[in-house]
């Protein structure tokens, strides 16, 4: 499915006025896709019985309010940010991946079961032994789509969701029967981390360190995607395949390359809510991140930068649901419509791209 | 049902599920067959087949009449996909981003106006009873047959009829395989995809339905488990002909009643191993099938493999 964009090789020198009308260009279809969610999701919440002004105050509060508020959004985007990385980067490479969720809970289930072994060795070497082991899990999982993408003509999109199931069931089983806790009754578990080997909050922040790992993940992601001829190359093969193959580069690995690092991002997110929030792996870790990822990927347009403020974005109204199922008995699945009806705007909008303002064809 | 049939019970539950469990992905199927035919692909029939089972369950319980649960069901899902036919024939829209975008707005939406609806069931529509000769309520149970499937069956032959042999069938295809020819035709591609995908779309609505009135015949967010997203996996296996839909929904219905089937015998070891089947089934097909071209029926203008 080479039918995304491709992501702008270079960008020419030109005169100030040329590079705002660019910019404007730019915006333009993420301004329209803004206020067309700002309009249908009032109307949704007026049809529904609610009012519109207050629904969007609360939004606003609960994600972005306060300290409290901060702290919710910023725990939630920690993994937004690492399962947007795991669509944007197989993007980079012209590939559609949509079963981070998959990766998410087997690289989860991956750091459980690791990090269990290893309790006595202390956290500086569990840390980072869970951190390879979802990373590694997810990355096979991810990376084995991509590998059937470029050796067999699978269809990238179908099947990452296929395995993303695949995945789902295999880590209820092993949670249900091999790794589970037999004092976790009601949810199976795999046995709880101790207290000392749960990943601390930042200094300053009561924020856990898995957002500082996604952030460093996506600096790391957009220095080799923007810097390296590793990223070049990448970026090469996914807008033009024919050129890429004509000069010599080995797009089928580069391409799997690209699916499998996007797979260890997700994988590593699991490890971190492992670590973090949930101190084991159970149903709690399949809670639609990856889902959510796809959205923030497609909006920050694959930046990997761009990711990070799209995912504290998103976390922020994620974590606002809880408040208005509070204050007013709006289902919580309303926070679900109000994501789903800005994609849908979002890939509508760009219609509007190059349009009106005569820059640069995409 | 096992005590009297032992372990002939499980053959015969698998046959009846894979008839119940089937009859959801022969519809959509069969929808999207007709979609792909015209050159676009519905990612977003999961959230379709959702807000489907939503409203049928909810107007089914309103009006007390199954039938009209299913019509909602239907309207529903073709204004689904008049959206996502319309929005894809706005230049620069890519029809795969939109699917999966129309995917997690549709089941926001199904999650949302379904949650008033906690009732356990709504009026059951009236089965077929094709196993009355028999004693055994097993038999009895596992022939008892859905309205929808047999519906659906026919209208796979229908489609199949109108595809080939009618002057719109051979229009959507040409609209279909190319673009440039269907304008020297004279026909408007973006007219015919609108059509076939909002088809497409009310397929999928009934298949929603048969989820929320037949089986598992109540309303649950963890209702669809993918059944849209292999549907459309499916309409590769079935090279786009319509009747082969109803073997794909056969097969992958049989796949996914057998852990269900297993568990009624009182088997649960690896239950959810069993659960995967249907999608590890998918992907094998998806690999062992390798690249649809033009002799397996595949549209030439489909975005799907190109």
């Amino acid at each position: 499915m080479n039918t995304l964009a491709a992501p702008a090789l270079a960008v020419p020198a030109a005169p100030l006025a040329a590079r705002l009308r660019v910019l404007a260009a730019s915006l333009l279809p993420a301004g329209a896709a803004l206020g067309v969610t700002v309009l249908l999701f009032s109307a949704a919440v007026a049809l529904a019985g609610f009012d519109p002004f207050e629904v969007w105050g609360l939004i606003v509060r609960g994600g972005f309010g306060d300290a409290f508020a901060w702290q919710n959004t910023l725990q939630r985007a920690a993994p937004l940010i690492l399962t947007g990385l795991a669509v944007a980067l197989p993007a980079q490479a012209g590939r559609v991946i949509i079963g981070a969720e998959g990766a998410l809970v087997l690289g989860g289930l991956a750091a459980a079961a690791l990090g269990l072994q290893l309790v006595a060795a202390g956290p500086w070497v569990v840390w980072p032994v869970m951190a390879l082991a979802g990373a590694a899990a997810g990355g096979l999982w991810i990376g084995f789509v991509g590998w059937l993408r470029e050796r067999r003509e699978v269809n990238e999109t179908i099947a990452s969701l296929l395995m993303s199931f695949i995945a789902i069931a295999l880590f209820n089983q092993m949670v249900e029967t091999v790794l589970r806790d037999p004092a976790s009754l009601n949810k199976p578990s795999t046995q709880p981390l101790p207290d000392a080997l749960l990943l601390p909050a930042m200094p300053g922040l009561d924020v856990h360190w898995g957002l500082g790992v996604g952030i460093v993940v996506a600096l790391i992601a957009w220095a080799v995607v923007k810097l390296t001829p590793l990223g070049l190359s990448l970026r090469v093969a996914g807008g033009n395949p024919r050129a890429a193959l004509g000069v010599g580069l080995p797009v089928a690995w580069l391409t799997i390359g690209a699916c499998a690092a996007g797979g260890a991002c997700a994988g590593l997110a699991g490890a971190v809510e492992v670590a973090a929030v949930h101190g084991a792996a159970n149903a709690s870790l399949i809670a639609g991140y990856g889902y959510s990822g796809i959205l923030i990927a497609f909006a920050a347009r694959f930046s990997p930068l761009g990711v990070v403020p799209v995912a504290i974005l998103v976390g922020g109204i994620a974590a606002s649901g809880s408040l208005l199922q509070r204050r007013l008995g709006l289902p919580d699945a309303a926070v679900l419509v109000l994501l789903g009806i800005a994609f849908v705007a979002l890939i509508a909008c760009e219609t509007l791209r190059h349009r009106s303002f005569g820059g640069r064809r995409g | 049902m096992g005590e009297t049939l032992g372990w002939w019970g499980v053959p015969l539950a698998i046959l009846g599920g894979a008839i119940r469990v089937g009859t959801p992905l022969l519809w959509v199927s069969l929808g999207e067959t007709v979609t792909e035919k015209s050159g676009r692909i519905n990612l977003g029939l999961e959230g379709t087949l959702l807000m489907g089972a939503m409203t049928a369950f909810a107007v089914s319980l309103h009006s007390g009449n199954p039938w009209w649960g299913i019509v909602a069901a239907a309207a529903v899902g073709v204004l689904f996909g008049l959206l996502h036919g319309a929005l894809c024939s706005l230049s620069r829209v890519n029809d795969t981003a939109m699917g999966i975008a129309l995917m997690l707005a549709g089941s926001g939406l199904a999650f949302w106006l379904g949650k008033p609806l906690i009732q356990p069931s709504a009026p059951d529509l009236p089965m077929i009873a094709l196993g009355a000769w028999s004693d055994s309520p097993a038999v009895r149970a596992a022939l008892s047959i859905n309205p929808l499937f047999v519906i659906g069956v026919v209208l796979a032959f229908a489609v199949h009829w109108v595809l080939g042999r009618t002057r719109v069938g051979l229009r959507l295809r040409v609209v279909g395989d190319s673009e440039n020819a269907a304008r020297a035709f004279g026909l408007s591609p973006s007219a015919y995809r609108i059509a076939a995908t909002a088809f497409g779309g009310a397929c999928a609505g009934v298949g929603g339905a048969s989820l929320s009135l037949v089986y598992p015949g109540a309303w649950s967010e963890a209702l669809s488990s993918g059944q849209g997203v292999m549907a459309v996996a499916l309409v590769i296996f079935a090279r786009w002909d319509p009747r082969r839909c109803i073997l794909a929904g056969l097969l992958f219905g049989g796949a996914s009643a057998i852990s269900p089937a297993l568990q009624a015998m009182g088997y649960t070891q690896g239950y959810y191993l069993f659960a995967a089947l249907p999608y590890v089934l998918t992907l094998a097909l998806l690999i062992g099938l390798g690249k649809p071209g033009p002799s397996d029926g595949a549209p030439g203008e489909l975005s799907l493999n190109r």
